[in-house]
Protein backbone atom coordinates (compact mmCIF):
# COMPACT_ATOMS: atom_id res chain seq x y z
CA UNK A 1 0.00 0.00 0.00
CA UNK A 2 1.05 3.52 -0.70
CA UNK A 3 -0.86 5.62 1.32
CA UNK A 4 0.33 9.09 1.89
CA UNK A 5 1.05 9.65 5.81
CA UNK A 6 -1.32 11.52 7.89
CA UNK A 7 -4.81 10.14 5.24
CA UNK A 8 -4.33 6.64 6.61
CA UNK A 9 -5.55 4.56 9.82
CA UNK A 10 -3.73 1.25 10.42
CA UNK A 11 -5.35 -1.17 8.12
CA UNK A 12 -7.21 -3.75 11.15
CA UNK A 13 -10.34 -2.71 10.10
CA UNK A 14 -11.76 -2.63 6.36
CA UNK A 15 -14.14 -0.37 7.55
CA UNK A 16 -14.51 1.75 10.13
CA UNK A 17 -16.89 4.63 10.58
CA UNK A 18 -17.40 7.52 12.92
CA UNK A 19 -19.98 9.78 13.70
CA UNK A 20 -21.27 9.57 10.21
CA UNK A 21 -24.06 11.83 9.32
CA UNK A 22 -25.53 12.66 6.40
CA UNK A 23 -28.90 14.93 5.93
CA UNK A 24 -30.29 16.32 2.75
CA UNK A 25 -32.24 19.61 3.58
CA UNK A 26 -34.35 19.00 6.70
CA UNK A 27 -34.26 15.01 6.33
CA UNK A 28 -31.82 12.83 8.54
CA UNK A 29 -30.97 10.18 6.08
CA UNK A 30 -28.06 8.55 8.41
CA UNK A 31 -27.71 10.10 12.00
CA UNK A 32 -24.45 9.68 13.38
CA UNK A 33 -23.53 5.93 12.76
CA UNK A 34 -20.06 4.46 14.12
CA UNK A 35 -19.66 0.52 13.30
CA UNK A 36 -16.31 -1.11 11.99
CA UNK A 37 -16.42 -3.99 9.90
CA UNK A 38 -13.47 -6.54 10.10
CA UNK A 39 -11.38 -8.16 7.19
CA UNK A 40 -12.96 -11.16 5.75
CA UNK A 41 -16.28 -10.58 7.62
CA UNK A 42 -20.04 -10.70 5.46
CA UNK A 43 -21.83 -8.01 6.86
CA UNK A 44 -25.78 -7.41 6.36
CA UNK A 45 -27.21 -4.08 6.01
CA UNK A 46 -30.43 -4.18 7.16
CA UNK A 47 -33.66 -1.95 7.17
CA UNK A 48 -37.06 -0.74 5.86
CA UNK A 49 -37.57 1.26 2.69
CA UNK A 50 -35.74 4.80 3.69
CA UNK A 51 -33.80 3.37 6.76
CA UNK A 52 -30.93 5.01 5.59
CA UNK A 53 -28.66 1.80 4.27
CA UNK A 54 -29.23 2.96 0.70
CA UNK A 55 -27.37 6.10 1.58
CA UNK A 56 -24.54 4.40 3.64
CA UNK A 57 -23.46 2.85 0.93
CA UNK A 58 -23.27 5.89 -1.48
CA UNK A 59 -21.49 7.64 1.45
CA UNK A 60 -19.13 4.31 1.65
CA UNK A 61 -18.56 4.16 -2.00
CA UNK A 62 -17.95 8.39 -2.09
CA UNK A 63 -20.98 9.05 -4.50
CA UNK A 64 -21.87 11.16 -1.73
CA UNK A 65 -19.93 13.13 0.23
CA UNK A 66 -20.99 13.25 4.56
CA UNK A 67 -22.35 15.88 6.06
CA UNK A 68 -19.98 14.88 9.20
CA UNK A 69 -18.20 12.10 10.72
CA UNK A 70 -15.13 10.38 9.07
CA UNK A 71 -14.74 6.95 6.88
CA UNK A 72 -11.87 5.16 6.89
CA UNK A 73 -11.59 1.95 3.85
CA UNK A 74 -8.96 -0.11 4.05
CA UNK A 75 -6.92 2.04 6.82
CA UNK A 76 -7.58 5.37 4.50
CA UNK A 77 -9.53 8.37 4.97
CA UNK A 78 -12.14 7.48 1.86
CA UNK A 79 -12.24 11.94 1.69
CA UNK A 80 -8.86 12.07 0.84
CA UNK A 81 -8.08 8.61 -0.95
CA UNK A 82 -11.48 7.77 -2.93
CA UNK A 83 -9.68 6.77 -6.08
CA UNK A 84 -6.88 4.32 -4.19
CA UNK A 85 -9.81 3.24 -2.33
CA UNK A 86 -12.06 2.68 -5.15
CA UNK A 87 -9.24 1.01 -6.75
CA UNK A 88 -9.56 -1.90 -4.29
CA UNK A 89 -13.29 -1.67 -3.92
CA UNK A 90 -16.34 -2.52 -6.00
CA UNK A 91 -20.06 -2.55 -6.17
CA UNK A 92 -22.93 -4.52 -7.70
CA UNK A 93 -26.83 -3.78 -7.94
CA UNK A 94 -29.51 -5.57 -9.35
CA UNK A 95 -30.71 -1.73 -9.73
CA UNK A 96 -27.65 -0.61 -12.17
CA UNK A 97 -27.06 -1.75 -15.43
CA UNK A 98 -24.10 -2.41 -17.57
CA UNK A 99 -25.13 -1.11 -21.10
CA UNK A 100 -27.12 -3.26 -23.07
CA UNK A 101 -26.26 -2.92 -26.62
CA UNK A 102 -22.57 -4.21 -25.58
CA UNK A 103 -21.48 -7.41 -25.71
CA UNK A 104 -20.39 -9.25 -22.42
CA UNK A 105 -16.58 -9.03 -23.70
CA UNK A 106 -17.17 -5.34 -24.67
CA UNK A 107 -18.75 -4.33 -21.25
CA UNK A 108 -15.89 -6.05 -18.96
CA UNK A 109 -13.20 -5.35 -21.10
CA UNK A 110 -14.25 -1.60 -20.66
CA UNK A 111 -14.40 -1.91 -16.82
CA UNK A 112 -10.97 -3.94 -16.44
CA UNK A 113 -9.61 -0.51 -18.57
CA UNK A 114 -11.38 1.40 -16.07
CA UNK A 115 -9.66 -0.55 -13.24
CA UNK A 116 -6.29 -0.01 -14.45
CA UNK A 117 -5.94 -3.63 -15.91
CA UNK A 118 -3.79 -3.67 -19.37
CA UNK A 119 -4.78 -6.88 -20.76
CA UNK A 120 -8.21 -7.96 -18.86
CA UNK A 121 -8.58 -11.38 -21.17
CA UNK A 122 -7.68 -13.41 -19.10
CA UNK A 123 -9.72 -12.51 -15.79
CA UNK A 124 -12.25 -11.93 -17.48
CA UNK A 125 -12.87 -15.73 -18.84
CA UNK A 126 -11.61 -17.03 -15.58
CA UNK A 127 -14.38 -15.18 -13.95
CA UNK A 128 -17.05 -15.94 -16.59
CA UNK A 129 -15.89 -19.46 -16.06
CA UNK A 130 -15.88 -19.19 -12.28
CA UNK A 131 -19.81 -17.59 -12.64
CA UNK A 132 -20.27 -20.30 -15.58
CA UNK A 133 -21.22 -18.19 -18.41
CA UNK A 134 -18.12 -17.85 -20.62
CA UNK A 135 -20.69 -18.73 -23.51
CA UNK A 136 -22.31 -15.43 -23.09
CA UNK A 137 -19.18 -13.39 -23.87
CA UNK A 138 -20.23 -12.27 -27.41
CA UNK A 139 -24.08 -11.60 -26.43
CA UNK A 140 -25.57 -8.39 -26.01
CA UNK A 141 -26.08 -8.29 -22.10
CA UNK A 142 -29.48 -6.78 -23.21
CA UNK A 143 -30.22 -10.22 -24.49
CA UNK A 144 -29.15 -12.01 -21.70
CA UNK A 145 -30.98 -13.71 -18.77
CA UNK A 146 -32.01 -11.89 -15.33
CA UNK A 147 -29.80 -14.50 -13.80
CA UNK A 148 -27.45 -14.36 -16.41
CA UNK A 149 -27.30 -10.95 -15.94
CA UNK A 150 -26.79 -11.07 -12.92
CA UNK A 151 -23.76 -13.09 -12.67
CA UNK A 152 -22.06 -11.12 -15.17
CA UNK A 153 -22.65 -8.01 -12.49
CA UNK A 154 -20.85 -9.75 -10.30
CA UNK A 155 -17.83 -10.93 -12.40
CA UNK A 156 -17.72 -6.83 -13.43
CA UNK A 157 -17.72 -6.33 -9.71
CA UNK A 158 -14.65 -8.81 -9.67
CA UNK A 159 -12.67 -7.62 -12.01
CA UNK A 160 -10.22 -5.91 -9.84
CA UNK A 161 -9.73 -8.21 -7.06
CA UNK A 162 -11.61 -6.10 -4.79
CA UNK A 163 -11.11 -6.50 -1.07
CA UNK A 164 -14.06 -5.50 -0.06
CA UNK A 165 -17.53 -5.44 -1.91
CA UNK A 166 -20.73 -3.84 -2.17
CA UNK A 167 -23.59 -6.29 -2.95
CA UNK A 168 -26.94 -4.30 -3.28
CA UNK A 169 -29.82 -6.76 -3.78
CA UNK A 170 -27.97 -9.00 -5.58
CA UNK A 171 -30.38 -11.89 -6.10
CA UNK A 172 -33.75 -9.73 -6.41
CA UNK A 173 -35.37 -10.62 -8.94
CA UNK A 174 -34.03 -14.24 -9.57
CA UNK A 175 -35.89 -17.64 -9.05
CA UNK A 176 -34.83 -19.48 -6.02
CA UNK A 177 -32.87 -21.62 -7.84
CA UNK A 178 -30.49 -19.06 -9.34
CA UNK A 179 -30.17 -17.30 -6.14
CA UNK A 180 -29.16 -20.07 -4.63
CA UNK A 181 -26.17 -21.12 -7.27
CA UNK A 182 -25.24 -17.26 -7.21
CA UNK A 183 -25.08 -17.17 -3.36
CA UNK A 184 -23.22 -20.85 -3.59
CA UNK A 185 -20.85 -19.10 -5.71
CA UNK A 186 -20.55 -15.76 -3.45
CA UNK A 187 -19.87 -17.69 -0.19
CA UNK A 188 -16.89 -19.97 -2.60
CA UNK A 189 -15.44 -16.32 -4.15
CA UNK A 190 -15.52 -14.95 -0.61
CA UNK A 191 -13.76 -17.71 0.75
CA UNK A 192 -11.20 -18.45 -1.83
CA UNK A 193 -10.28 -14.35 -1.66
CA UNK A 194 -10.71 -13.56 2.01
CA UNK A 195 -13.05 -10.50 0.93
CA UNK A 196 -15.21 -8.29 2.96
CA UNK A 197 -18.70 -7.99 1.89
CA UNK A 198 -21.54 -5.39 2.58
CA UNK A 199 -24.42 -7.18 1.94
CA UNK A 200 -28.18 -5.71 1.47
CA UNK A 201 -30.77 -7.59 1.31
CA UNK A 202 -34.88 -7.57 1.82
CA UNK A 203 -34.83 -11.48 1.94
CA UNK A 204 -34.54 -12.60 5.29
CA UNK A 205 -33.27 -16.39 4.68
CA UNK A 206 -30.47 -14.77 2.54
CA UNK A 207 -29.15 -12.07 5.02
CA UNK A 208 -29.59 -15.38 7.95
CA UNK A 209 -27.00 -17.67 5.77
CA UNK A 210 -24.83 -15.47 4.28
CA UNK A 211 -23.94 -12.86 6.62
CA UNK A 212 -22.17 -12.96 9.79
CA UNK A 213 -22.92 -10.04 11.54
CA UNK A 214 -26.24 -7.56 10.51
CA UNK A 215 -26.80 -4.28 10.98
CA UNK A 216 -30.32 -3.21 11.36
CA UNK A 217 -30.97 0.79 10.62
CA UNK A 218 -34.00 2.51 10.71
CA UNK A 219 -34.09 6.46 10.58
CA UNK A 220 -30.85 6.47 9.66
CA UNK A 221 -29.74 4.95 13.29
CA UNK A 222 -28.07 1.58 14.08
CA UNK A 223 -30.91 -0.18 15.92
CA UNK A 224 -29.55 -3.48 16.26
CA UNK A 225 -26.10 -5.23 15.79
CA UNK A 226 -25.11 -8.92 16.25
CA UNK A 227 -25.01 -12.31 14.15
CA UNK A 228 -28.39 -12.99 13.05
CA UNK A 229 -29.01 -16.14 16.37
CA UNK A 230 -27.74 -13.02 18.72
CA UNK A 231 -30.02 -10.89 17.25
CA UNK A 232 -32.93 -13.63 16.74
CA UNK A 233 -32.33 -14.30 20.87
CA UNK A 234 -32.23 -10.84 21.72
CA UNK A 235 -35.79 -10.05 20.05
CA UNK A 236 -37.31 -13.02 21.39
CA UNK A 237 -38.31 -14.09 17.95
CA UNK A 238 -38.54 -17.09 15.19
CA UNK A 239 -37.12 -15.54 12.84
CA UNK A 240 -34.80 -12.49 11.27
CA UNK A 241 -38.27 -11.85 9.58
CA UNK A 242 -39.76 -11.02 12.46
CA UNK A 243 -37.51 -8.40 13.57
CA UNK A 244 -37.55 -7.03 10.73
CA UNK A 245 -41.03 -6.36 10.60
CA UNK A 246 -41.45 -4.86 14.32
CA UNK A 247 -38.49 -2.58 13.22
CA UNK A 248 -40.44 -1.81 10.45
CA UNK A 249 -43.47 -1.34 12.17
CA UNK A 250 -42.43 0.59 15.42
CA UNK A 251 -38.96 1.94 14.79
CA UNK A 252 -37.22 -0.23 17.23
CA UNK A 253 -37.04 -3.31 18.46
CA UNK A 254 -38.97 -1.95 21.98
CA UNK A 255 -42.29 -3.97 21.46
CA UNK A 256 -40.86 -6.92 20.43
CA UNK A 257 -39.47 -8.09 23.80
CA UNK A 258 -42.71 -8.13 24.79
CA UNK A 259 -44.07 -10.38 22.55
CA UNK A 260 -43.40 -11.06 18.68
CA UNK A 261 -44.21 -8.80 15.92
CA UNK A 262 -48.43 -10.05 14.66
CA UNK B 1 -4.20 7.26 -17.09
CA UNK B 2 -4.46 6.48 -20.54
CA UNK B 3 -5.67 3.06 -20.05
CA UNK B 4 -8.81 4.41 -18.47
CA UNK B 5 -9.07 7.20 -20.69
CA UNK B 6 -8.63 4.24 -23.16
CA UNK B 7 -11.77 2.66 -21.72
CA UNK B 8 -13.53 4.83 -21.74
CA UNK B 9 -12.94 5.75 -25.39
CA UNK B 10 -13.62 1.89 -25.73
CA UNK B 11 -17.49 2.18 -24.53
CA UNK B 12 -17.98 4.30 -26.97
CA UNK B 13 -16.51 3.27 -29.77
CA UNK B 14 -18.51 0.14 -29.01
CA UNK B 15 -21.89 1.89 -28.65
CA UNK B 16 -21.17 3.42 -32.37
CA UNK B 17 -20.39 0.02 -33.65
CA UNK B 18 -23.21 -2.00 -32.31
CA UNK B 19 -26.01 0.71 -32.78
CA UNK B 20 -26.57 2.05 -36.38
CA UNK B 21 -29.14 4.62 -34.31
CA UNK B 22 -26.71 5.95 -32.86
CA UNK B 23 -23.87 5.96 -35.86
CA UNK B 24 -26.63 7.59 -38.09
CA UNK B 25 -26.34 10.58 -35.79
CA UNK B 26 -22.40 11.18 -36.97
CA UNK B 27 -23.84 11.05 -40.92
CA UNK B 28 -27.67 11.34 -40.93
CA UNK B 29 -28.06 15.00 -39.44
CA UNK B 30 -25.32 16.53 -40.77
CA UNK B 31 -26.06 15.10 -44.43
CA UNK B 32 -29.60 16.22 -44.04
CA UNK B 33 -28.15 19.78 -43.13
CA UNK B 34 -26.12 19.68 -46.25
CA UNK B 35 -28.66 19.05 -48.28
CA UNK B 36 -30.84 22.01 -47.44
CA UNK B 37 -28.27 24.52 -47.84
CA UNK B 38 -26.29 22.98 -50.72
CA UNK B 39 -29.45 23.16 -52.79
CA UNK B 40 -30.36 26.78 -51.49
CA UNK B 41 -26.60 27.35 -52.66
CA UNK B 42 -27.33 25.84 -55.89
CA UNK B 43 -30.63 27.63 -55.95
CA UNK B 44 -28.61 31.06 -55.29
CA UNK B 45 -25.39 30.56 -57.93
CA UNK B 46 -28.35 30.42 -60.35
CA UNK B 47 -29.76 33.55 -59.38
CA UNK B 48 -26.27 35.26 -59.70
CA UNK B 49 -26.70 37.07 -56.98
CA UNK B 50 -23.69 39.53 -56.60
CA UNK B 51 -22.85 37.38 -52.79
CA UNK B 52 -20.47 34.83 -51.67
CA UNK B 53 -23.07 32.18 -51.75
CA UNK B 54 -20.36 29.88 -50.88
CA UNK B 55 -20.43 31.19 -47.30
CA UNK B 56 -23.28 29.29 -46.75
CA UNK B 57 -21.55 25.93 -47.16
CA UNK B 58 -18.85 26.17 -45.75
CA UNK B 59 -20.71 28.27 -42.57
CA UNK B 60 -22.77 24.98 -42.42
CA UNK B 61 -19.88 22.42 -42.59
CA UNK B 62 -17.94 24.72 -39.54
CA UNK B 63 -20.67 25.07 -37.42
CA UNK B 64 -21.72 21.13 -37.59
CA UNK B 65 -18.00 20.85 -36.30
CA UNK B 66 -18.56 22.86 -33.40
CA UNK B 67 -22.26 21.46 -32.61
CA UNK B 68 -20.61 18.00 -33.02
CA UNK B 69 -17.79 18.41 -30.45
CA UNK B 70 -20.67 19.81 -28.22
CA UNK B 71 -22.90 17.57 -28.01
CA UNK B 72 -20.58 13.95 -28.17
CA UNK B 73 -18.67 15.34 -24.74
CA UNK B 74 -22.39 15.52 -23.69
CA UNK B 75 -23.72 12.80 -24.71
CA UNK B 76 -20.79 10.38 -23.99
CA UNK B 77 -22.46 10.70 -20.48
CA UNK B 78 -25.93 11.71 -21.01
CA UNK B 79 -25.88 8.16 -22.08
CA UNK B 80 -24.41 6.44 -19.09
CA UNK B 81 -27.69 8.12 -17.66
CA UNK B 82 -29.89 6.56 -19.72
CA UNK B 83 -28.61 2.81 -19.66
CA UNK B 84 -28.11 3.51 -15.87
CA UNK B 85 -24.40 2.56 -15.89
CA UNK B 86 -23.62 5.84 -13.70
CA UNK B 87 -23.23 4.24 -10.59
CA UNK B 88 -20.98 2.24 -12.54
CA UNK B 89 -18.89 4.91 -13.93
CA UNK B 90 -18.41 7.48 -11.02
CA UNK B 91 -17.20 3.91 -8.67
CA UNK B 92 -14.71 3.07 -10.96
CA UNK B 93 -10.87 5.13 -9.71
CA UNK B 94 -11.24 7.53 -12.36
CA UNK B 95 -10.30 11.06 -12.40
CA UNK B 96 -12.09 13.92 -13.71
CA UNK B 97 -9.58 15.00 -15.65
CA UNK B 98 -9.44 11.51 -17.76
CA UNK B 99 -13.12 11.42 -18.08
CA UNK B 100 -12.97 14.89 -19.76
CA UNK B 101 -10.31 13.90 -21.93
CA UNK B 102 -11.87 10.73 -23.00
CA UNK B 103 -15.06 12.88 -23.64
CA UNK B 104 -12.93 15.30 -25.80
CA UNK B 105 -11.52 13.07 -27.59
CA UNK B 106 -14.67 11.16 -28.53
CA UNK B 107 -15.82 14.27 -29.89
CA UNK B 108 -13.10 15.19 -32.07
CA UNK B 109 -13.09 11.61 -33.63
CA UNK B 110 -16.66 11.66 -34.51
CA UNK B 111 -16.25 15.81 -35.27
CA UNK B 112 -12.91 14.34 -37.57
CA UNK B 113 -15.55 11.85 -39.16
CA UNK B 114 -18.67 13.95 -39.69
CA UNK B 115 -16.09 17.07 -41.09
CA UNK B 116 -14.45 14.57 -43.60
CA UNK B 117 -18.01 13.00 -44.61
CA UNK B 118 -19.13 16.10 -45.38
CA UNK B 119 -16.40 17.76 -47.55
CA UNK B 120 -16.44 15.01 -49.73
CA UNK B 121 -20.18 15.56 -50.23
CA UNK B 122 -19.74 18.94 -50.68
CA UNK B 123 -17.54 18.96 -52.91
CA UNK B 124 -18.98 16.12 -55.26
CA UNK B 125 -22.37 17.44 -55.12
CA UNK B 126 -22.03 21.46 -54.58
CA UNK B 127 -18.64 22.18 -56.09
CA UNK B 128 -17.71 23.62 -52.81
CA UNK B 129 -14.02 23.11 -51.66
CA UNK B 130 -13.45 23.42 -47.63
CA UNK B 131 -9.74 23.76 -48.48
CA UNK B 132 -10.31 26.54 -50.80
CA UNK B 133 -10.13 28.13 -47.18
CA UNK B 134 -5.99 27.09 -46.99
CA UNK B 135 -4.01 26.82 -44.20
CA UNK B 136 -6.63 29.25 -41.82
CA UNK B 137 -8.39 26.01 -42.00
CA UNK B 138 -6.36 24.52 -39.49
CA UNK B 139 -7.29 27.43 -36.73
CA UNK B 140 -10.90 27.47 -37.78
CA UNK B 141 -10.72 23.47 -37.22
CA UNK B 142 -9.12 23.99 -33.80
CA UNK B 143 -10.81 26.86 -32.43
CA UNK B 144 -14.61 25.58 -33.00
CA UNK B 145 -13.63 22.02 -31.52
CA UNK B 146 -12.11 23.29 -28.44
CA UNK B 147 -15.34 25.96 -28.05
CA UNK B 148 -17.51 23.11 -28.49
CA UNK B 149 -15.70 21.14 -25.71
CA UNK B 150 -15.97 24.12 -23.34
CA UNK B 151 -19.21 24.62 -24.03
CA UNK B 152 -19.96 20.47 -23.63
CA UNK B 153 -18.64 20.72 -20.58
CA UNK B 154 -20.78 23.77 -19.16
CA UNK B 155 -24.09 21.71 -20.66
CA UNK B 156 -22.77 18.13 -19.59
CA UNK B 157 -22.77 19.66 -15.90
CA UNK B 158 -26.44 20.52 -15.99
CA UNK B 159 -27.28 17.36 -17.11
CA UNK B 160 -24.79 16.06 -14.03
CA UNK B 161 -27.15 18.30 -11.82
CA UNK B 162 -30.55 17.86 -13.52
CA UNK B 163 -30.47 14.60 -15.01
CA UNK B 164 -33.10 13.86 -17.90
CA UNK B 165 -34.51 17.25 -17.00
CA UNK B 166 -31.77 19.29 -18.69
CA UNK B 167 -31.49 16.55 -21.74
CA UNK B 168 -33.09 19.35 -23.63
CA UNK B 169 -30.40 21.54 -22.87
CA UNK B 170 -27.85 19.24 -24.41
CA UNK B 171 -29.52 20.38 -28.03
CA UNK B 172 -30.70 23.86 -27.20
CA UNK B 173 -27.11 25.63 -25.92
CA UNK B 174 -25.14 25.35 -29.28
CA UNK B 175 -29.07 26.90 -30.58
CA UNK B 176 -28.60 29.62 -28.34
CA UNK B 177 -25.28 30.85 -29.65
CA UNK B 178 -25.64 30.07 -33.20
CA UNK B 179 -27.00 33.27 -34.42
CA UNK B 180 -25.31 35.29 -31.61
CA UNK B 181 -22.22 33.80 -33.45
CA UNK B 182 -22.66 35.03 -36.95
CA UNK B 183 -22.92 31.95 -38.31
CA UNK B 184 -24.04 32.67 -41.75
CA UNK B 185 -24.40 36.64 -41.96
CA UNK B 186 -21.45 39.00 -41.14
CA UNK B 187 -21.50 40.51 -37.69
CA UNK B 188 -22.03 44.10 -38.54
CA UNK B 189 -25.90 43.01 -39.23
CA UNK B 190 -26.19 42.35 -35.46
CA UNK B 191 -27.52 45.27 -33.34
CA UNK B 192 -24.70 47.41 -31.32
CA UNK B 193 -25.21 45.05 -27.83
CA UNK B 194 -25.41 41.98 -29.46
CA UNK B 195 -22.27 42.93 -31.31
CA UNK B 196 -20.57 43.02 -27.83
CA UNK B 197 -21.70 39.80 -27.04
CA UNK B 198 -20.91 38.05 -30.55
CA UNK B 199 -17.18 39.38 -29.94
CA UNK B 200 -17.18 37.44 -26.66
CA UNK B 201 -17.63 34.18 -28.18
CA UNK B 202 -14.59 32.56 -29.85
CA UNK B 203 -16.95 31.08 -32.70
CA UNK B 204 -17.50 34.24 -33.83
CA UNK B 205 -13.84 35.07 -35.06
CA UNK B 206 -13.67 31.96 -36.27
CA UNK B 207 -17.18 32.82 -38.81
CA UNK B 208 -15.65 36.08 -39.60
CA UNK B 209 -12.48 34.77 -40.67
CA UNK B 210 -13.77 32.58 -43.17
CA UNK B 211 -16.09 35.14 -44.97
CA UNK B 212 -12.69 37.00 -44.94
CA UNK B 213 -10.94 34.29 -46.16
CA UNK B 214 -13.53 33.91 -48.83
CA UNK B 215 -13.82 37.18 -49.89
CA UNK B 216 -10.36 38.41 -49.95
CA UNK B 217 -8.22 34.92 -49.69
CA UNK B 218 -6.67 36.52 -45.96
CA UNK B 219 -7.20 36.47 -42.56
CA UNK B 220 -6.56 38.48 -39.32
CA UNK B 221 -4.51 36.09 -37.11
CA UNK B 222 -4.57 38.42 -34.30
CA UNK B 223 -8.37 37.24 -34.57
CA UNK B 224 -7.92 33.86 -34.91
CA UNK B 225 -5.34 34.43 -31.39
CA UNK B 226 -8.25 36.45 -29.71
CA UNK B 227 -10.85 33.33 -30.03
CA UNK B 228 -7.75 31.12 -29.23
CA UNK B 229 -7.38 32.97 -26.01
CA UNK B 230 -11.16 32.82 -25.48
CA UNK B 231 -11.13 29.28 -25.88
CA UNK B 232 -8.64 28.60 -23.25
CA UNK B 233 -10.67 31.00 -20.77
CA UNK B 234 -14.14 29.12 -21.46
CA UNK B 235 -12.11 25.61 -21.25
CA UNK B 236 -11.05 26.84 -17.88
CA UNK B 237 -14.53 28.25 -17.10
CA UNK B 238 -15.94 24.92 -18.19
CA UNK B 239 -13.86 22.78 -16.38
CA UNK B 240 -13.98 24.33 -13.15
CA UNK B 241 -17.87 24.43 -13.64
CA UNK B 242 -17.80 20.76 -14.26
CA UNK B 243 -15.75 19.98 -11.04
CA UNK B 244 -18.05 22.09 -9.02
CA UNK B 245 -21.13 20.70 -10.33
CA UNK B 246 -19.32 17.22 -9.51
CA UNK B 247 -18.62 18.39 -5.96
CA UNK B 248 -22.44 19.23 -5.65
CA UNK B 249 -24.12 16.23 -6.99
CA UNK B 250 -21.96 14.35 -4.28
CA UNK B 251 -22.98 16.50 -1.89
CA UNK B 252 -26.68 16.04 -2.46
CA UNK B 253 -26.56 12.26 -3.74
CA UNK B 254 -27.46 12.87 -7.32
CA UNK B 255 -25.00 10.39 -8.94
CA UNK B 256 -26.76 7.79 -7.84
CA UNK B 257 -30.54 9.14 -8.36
CA UNK B 258 -31.28 7.04 -11.31
CA UNK B 259 -30.36 3.81 -9.65
CA UNK B 260 -31.26 3.00 -5.88
CA UNK B 261 -34.59 3.82 -4.54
Amino acid sequence: MNSKQGDTAPERAAIAVCGLQKSFGEIQAVDRIDFAVERGEILGLLGPNGAGKTTTIQLLLGLTTPTAGRIDILGMDLSKNRRRILQRVNFSSTYTHLPSNLTVWENLNVFGKLYGIKKPRKTIEALLDFFEIRHTLGIRTGELSTGQMTRVNLAKALLNDPEIIFLDEPTASLDPEIALRVRDMLRRVQKERGMTIIYTSHNMFEIEIMCSRILFLSRGRIVLEGPPEDIKRHAMAGSLEEVFITIARNGKLQDMESGPAK
Amino acid sequence: MWIRISGLLLRNLYLYRRSLTRAMEIIFWPVMNLMVWGFLTHYLRAMALPIAIDYLLGAMILWDLLYRSQQSITLSLTEEFWVKNIMNIFIAPIRTPELVVAMGLMGLIKAVLTMTFLMVLAVTFYSFNLFDLGPALVPFFGNLILFGWGLGMFTMSLVLRYGHAAEALIWGVPFLIQPISAVFYPVEVLPTWLKLIAFMLPSTYVFEGMRSVLNTGLVDPFMLAVSFGMNLVYLAAGGAFFAWTLRLVRRKGYLSRTHID
